[in-house]
C-alpha cells in the first residue's frame, strides 16, 4: 500500500554510509516540513530475499497491517552483483491530523550480490536503528547471510515448514535457537489449537485427565508437517512424554508413540490434501476414560466434536477468524517482542519425533 | 493435593489464558452502550478467538423483540461500531444462538424466563456454565435488577461462578453509593461484583503502573522532596452532544472527577503494591483516597471551581453555549467545567497539591497527568536573553497521543550559555506495533475470568464519594448563575484562584 506522501532516494553503486546519511536527511526534511511526522521506532526488520521473488515478499510485508516494522531493510540478492544499489523510502500511511502525529516508516531496499552475504552485517549494521530490536527474516534460505546477521540481530523469524522436509526445517530452527530467539511461523499457526486444548482441560476436574491421554492425531496441510510435529512436541514437552521417532505409514501418515507417565500415547500425523492453506487441519485427542475430542478447521472458527465414555456427543464452534498468511507474518513480527518459554522444549520434542537430532 | 488443585501445564506460555465457558446476560441489551461498545467488544473478542470456547449471550430489555430480531440488531451494531471490519462467518456464529428476554426489570416473570434460558444453555452444554450479568441500564435500575436476581435465586449457582458487572455511575451521591453497595452486597459477595470504570481498562492507565513500578529512575523522585505539584487534566473539545438528559443531571464533577480522575490520582499517588493482584492494588488505591481530607464547607470556595461554557468558536466554527444546547434547561446550574485542588496527607505526598480539572468545549481534547518537579536549588546560569531554566515536568499523556514527555533544560547552540526547555518524547504509537484493545474488551474478559484488578471495589467507590460529596452538596446549595468560559478556550479565569503560590495551569 503506497503511503500518502512518500519521499524516495536512490543511488547506484552506493555505500551503507551514504544510505544512512540519506535516511537521516529525509527524516529531517520530513520533520521540518511538519513536526507531526514522527518515525516509527518499533523494530528493525532485515529481510534477505532472492531478487526474482522480492515482489512476492514485498506483497506479504505490505499486508501485515498494523504490524509493520519501523525500519525494514530488504537485502535483495542477485547472484553476480558486485556493487550495492539502494532505494530508500520514507512513507506515512496518513497525513497528520491537528494535535496528533503521523507515523513514518522507512524502507531500504539494497541490491546485494552473493559475495556480500557472508559479511552482510557490514552492509546492514549502519542501516539499523541503534537500540531497537533487530529481526532477521530470510525466507529464501541464504543461511550464510543469517549467520552473518546474528552478530547484530536478537531475533530470527523463520517458517519451519518452508523446508520441503520437516526434519530440515526443525533442525534449522533448533540450530538457530542457540544464538537468537526464534519466532517460528509454523509454531504461531498452532496457537489457536494450543489454546483450545489447554482450555478443554482447564476445568479443575478435567486436569487430571491430561495424564490419561492415550492417542493424539493431528491432520495437516501436506507441506505443513513441521507445524503438526510442533503441536505434538508441545503436548509431549508440557505433559512430560518421552517421544520416539515417528515412522512413515500408510498414505504418507507418520505414526509412532510417546511414553507417558501412566501409559503410552499413540501418535499419528495425517496429511490432509483437502486443506489448501498452510498449517493444521484438525486434531483428535482420546483419553483412557473414553473421552474423545476432535477440533477441525471450519468457517467461523474451530469445529469441536466431543464424546464421552457413555457415548454422549456434543458439537459446537469455537469462534475465531482466520488470520491468513499475512496475519501470521504480522503476528510473527509482534512476537519478536515476546519470549515464549514453551517453544524451545516443543521444538526439542518435535525434533525427537521427526528423528532429527536437535544437535547441529 | 486434591484433583481440583492440580495445575494445568498447558497454559504455560499462552498469552490468552482459558476462560471458563460462560453465558453473558446484558440488561439493557437494546441500549446505546450495548450497541456502541458491548456488542462490538464481544465481536472483537470472538474474532481473536478470545471468548470462552462455550459462549452464549442473552439480551434483556423492556422492548418486545423476538430472538431473531435481537440477533439482527446485534449484527448491525457490530457492523456499524466494530473497530475492525467483521468476518461475516464469525459474526453470524457469534450471535446464532443468542436469546432475548423481554420484560421490565422489576418483573419477576422476566427473571423466570431468564432462568429458563440460562438453564437451557447449561443443558445444551451438558455442564454448568458461569453466568455474568452485565447491568448496562439507567442507574436507577441497578438495585432493582440486583434484588430481582437475588429473589430469583440467580445470584448463586452450584458448580459455577456467578458475577455481576455494574456500569457507572455507581450512585450520584455518597448516600446513594452506600445504599447501592448495601443492596448489591446483600445479594452478591464482593468477589462477585465488578464495578466498571472503563478508564481502568485503558492501556494508558495500566501503562502508568508500568512506568512507575517497572522503572527505577522515577521512584526516588516520586515524593514531596522532589515533586512540586501534580496536574491531572481531562479536557474535551466537544460539547454535550445528545447527552443533555444525562449530563445536566450529572455535571463535570460527577461525570469525570469522582471516578476516572480520582482513579488517575490514585495511580499517581499509590504506594507500590506487594503484587498486582486485585486486592493488593485496590488496597493501595483506597489508602490514597483515605489520605485525602474530606473537604469542609468552608474549604470549598478555595479548593474547587465550576463553570459553564458560553458560546464561542471551536475549530473555526461558531458553537452555542451550554444553556442553548438542545435539552438543557435555560436556568441550569450544571457545571460543564470543574477543577479541584486536593491534598494527599501522607508521608510521601504531604504538602504536594494535586490539581484536577475537566471540562467540555475546551481548546482541545487531551487527557494528561503533569508532574512538576521542584526547581533546582541554585541557578548559576544567566537567565537573560532566553526563556531560562524551568522546573522539569514529566507529562504522561493518556490521549490522544499516548506517551511520556520529559521537559529538560538544554543549552541553546551558540557562544553564550543560554538555556531553554526541551522535550524528551516517548510515544507509545511509535514504539509498539500492537493496537490497543478497546477498554470494554479487556474489562469483559477480566470479569468473565474473575479478575477484579481493573474494577472498583466497594470501599473505593465510597472513598471517592466521601471526597466529592461535600463539593456536590455545596454547589447544589449555591445558586447560579455559574461563571462562564468561552467555548474553545482554556476554561474560566476563576480556575487560577485554587492554585497555590506560583503554581500555574498548563496550557490545554
Amino acid at each position: 500500500m503506497p503511503g500518502v506522501s512518500d519521499i524516495v532516494w536512490s543511488e547506484r553503486d552506493t555505500t551503507p554510509g551514504a544510505i544512512e546519511a540519506a535516511l537521516r536527511a529525509m527524516l529531517k526534511e520530513r520533520h521540518a516540513e511538519n513536526a507531526s511526522y514522527v518515525p516509527a521506532r518499533t523494530l528493525n526488520l532485515v529481510c534477505v530475499v532472492d531478487r526474482e521473488w522480492s515482489g512476492e515478499i514485498a506483497n506479504r510485508l505490505r499486508r501485515v497491517g498494523r504490524y509493520h516494522a519501523g525500519r525494514t531493510i530488504v537485502c535483495s540478492v542477485q547472484p553476480r552483483r558486485t556493487s550495492l544499489d539502494a532505494v530508500a523510502t520514507i512513507a506515512a500511511d496518513v497525513a497528520p491530523r491537528p494535535g496528533e502525529f503521523a507515523l513514518l516508516r522507512e524502507t531500504v531496499v539494497v541490491e546485494v550480490g552473493e559475495q556480500h552475504l557472508t559479511h552482510l552485517e557490514s552492509v546492514v549494521d549502519p542501516l539499523v536503528v541503534t537500540d531497537l530490536p533487530t529481526v532477521v527474516w530470510s525466507p529464501h534460505g541464504h543461511p550464510e547471510a543469517v549467520r552473518a546477521l546474528l552478530a547484530l540481530a536478537q531475533v530470527v523469524l523463520l517458517d519451519s515448514i518452508d523446508e520441503p522436509d520437516p526434519r530440515d526445517g526443525l533442525r534449522r530452527a533448533a540450530e538457530l535457537t542457540d544464538d537468537a530467539y526464534v519466532v517460528d511461523l509454523a509454531w504461531l499457526r498452532s496457537t489457536p489449537w494450543r489454546e483450545r486444548v489447554a482450555a478443554t482441560f482447564d476445568p479443575p476436574h478435567l486436569r487430571a485427565e491430561l495424564q490419561t491421554i492415550t492417542a493424539v492425531t493431528v491432520r495437516h496441510e501436506p507441506a505443513s508437517g513441521a507445524a503438526a510435529l510442533l503441536l505434538i512436541g508441545w503436548l509431549a514437552s508440557r505433559l512430560e512424554w518421552a517421544p520416539g521417532p515417528l515412522m512413515t505409514h500408510d498414505g504418507g501418515a507418520l505414526v509412532g508413540s510417546a511414553h507417558g507417565r501412566r501409559q503410552d500415547v499413540r501418535l499419528r500425523l495425517e496429511p490432509d490434501p483437502g486443506l489448501d492453506v498452510r498449517g493444521l487441519a484438525g486434531l483428535t485427542l482420546e483419553t483412557a476414560s473414553g473421552r474423545w475430542l476432535s477440533l477441525d478447521r471450519g468457517p467461523g472458527g474451530l469445529h469441536a466434536h466431543y464424546r464421552n465414555a457413555k457415548g454422549d456427543e456434543r458439537r459446537w464452534t469455537v469462534l475465531g477468524a482466520s488470520r491468513g498468511e499475512s496475519g501470521i507474518l504480522g503476528e510473527g513480527i509482534r512476537q519478536s517482542f515476546l519470549r515464549d518459554p514453551t517453544y524451545g522444549p516443543a521444538l526439542t520434542a518435535a525434533n525427537a519425533l521427526a528423528g532429527a537430532s536437535a544437535q547441529a | 493435593m486434591t484433583v481440583a488443585e492440580a495445575p494445568n501445564p498447558l497454559v504455560e506460555g499462552l498469552e490468552r489464558l482459558p476462560v471458563h465457558p460462560t453465558t453473558l446476560v446484558i440488561f439493557g441489551a437494546a441500549g446505546d452502550l450495548a450497541k456502541r461498545k458491548l456488542l462490538p467488544a464481544l465481536y472483537n473478542l470472538a474474532h481473536e478467538g478470545a471468548l470462552p470456547e462455550r459462549f452464549n449471550l442473552i439480551g434483556v430489555s423492556r422492548g418486545e423483540m423476538p430472538d431473531g430480531e435481537f440477533r439482527s440488531m446485534a449484527i448491525d451494531a457490530v457492523r456499524q461500531f466494530s473497530r475492525r471490519p467483521p468476518d461475516e462467518q464469525v459474526l453470524e456464529k457469534l450471535f446464532a444462538s443468542s436469546r432475548y428476554v423481554t420484560g421490565t426489570f422489576d418483573d419477576p416473570a422476566a427473571y423466570g424466563a431468564l432462568q429458563a434460558a440460562l438453564d437451557e444453555f447449561d443443558s445444551d452444554a451438558n455442564q454448568r456454565l458461569n453466568r455474568c450479568f452485565y447491568l448496562s441500564t439507567a442507574p436507577q435500575f441497578f438495585p432493582v435488577i440486583v434484588e430481582q436476581l437475588g429473589q430469583a435465586g440467580l445470584n448463586r449457582l452450584e458448580g459455577a461462578e456467578v458475577r455481576v458487572i455494574i456500569e457507572k455511575p455507581f450512585g450520584t451521591t455518597l448516600a446513594e453509593a452506600v445504599t447501592l453497595n448495601h443492596v448489591v452486597l446483600g445479594t452478591f459477595r464482593e468477589r462477585q461484583v465488578f464495578r466498571i470504570d472503563h478508564y481502568l481498562g485503558k492501556e494508558t492507565v495500566q501503562n502508568l503502573m508500568a512506568l512507575r513500578f517497572a522503572n527505577g529512575m522515577f521512584e526516588p523522585l516520586w515524593n514531596r522532596n522532589y515533586i512540586d505539584h501534580v496536574q491531572i487534566t481531562a479536557a474535551e473539545d466537544i460539547g454535550i452532544g445528545s447527552r443533555a438528559g444525562y449530563y445536566d443531571a450529572a455535571g463535570a464533577l460527577r461525570d469525570l472527577i469522582q471516578n476516572h480522575m480520582m482513579q488517575l490520582l490514585c495511580h499517581v499517588a499509590m504506594e507500590p503494591p506487594v503484587d498486582f493482584s486485585a486486592n493488593e492494588v485496590r488496597n493501595e488505591k483506597v489508602k490514597v483516597l483515605h489520605s485525602i481530607p474530606e473537604p469542609t464547607p468552608a474549604d470549598i470556595a478555595a479548593m474547587a471551581v465550576r463553570a459553564q461554557y458560553a458560546s464561542g468558536t471551536v475549530g473555526g466554527e461558531e458553537v452555542p453555549g451550554y444553556l442553548a444546547e438542545e435539552g438543557v434547561p435555560a436556568d441550569s446550574n450544571t457545571e460543564t467545567f470543574a477543577a479541584v485542588r486536593l491534598e494527599v496527607d501522607n508521608w510521601r505526598w504531604a504538602g504536594v497539591p494535586f490539581y484536577l480539572r475537566t471540562g467540555k468545549r475546551l481548546a482541545r481534547k487531551v487527557t494528561e497527568i503533569a508532574v512538576t518537579l521542584k526547581p533546582v536549588p541554585h541557578l548559576g546560569f544567566v537567565q537573560d536573553g532566553s526563556v531560562g531554566v524551568r522546573p522539569n515536568q514529566l507529562i504522561l499523556t493518556m490521549q490522544p497521543n499516548e506517551g511520556v514527555s520529559l521537559s529538560l533544560a538544554a543549552k541553546i547552540p551558540g557562544a553564550r550559555m543560554r538555556i531553554r526547555p526541551v522535550n524528551m518524547e516517548f510515544l507509545y504509537g511509535t514504539t509498539f506495533v500492537s493496537q490497543s484493545p478497546e477498554a470494554y474488551e479487556r474489562l469483559i474478559m477480566d470479569a468473565m475470568r474473575g479478575d477484579a484488578t481493573l474494577f472498583t471495589r466497594n470501599d473505593e467507590v465510597e472513598a471517592q464519594w466521601r471526597i466529592c460529596d461535600p463539593i456536590v452538596t455545596s454547589w447544589e446549595a449555591t445558586p447560579g448563575p455559574l461563571p462562564q468560559y468561552a467555548a474553545g478556550s482554556q476554561g474560566p479565569a476563576e480556575i487560577a484562584s485554587i492554585m497555590h503560590g506560583d503554581d500555574a495551569w498548563r496550557t490545554i
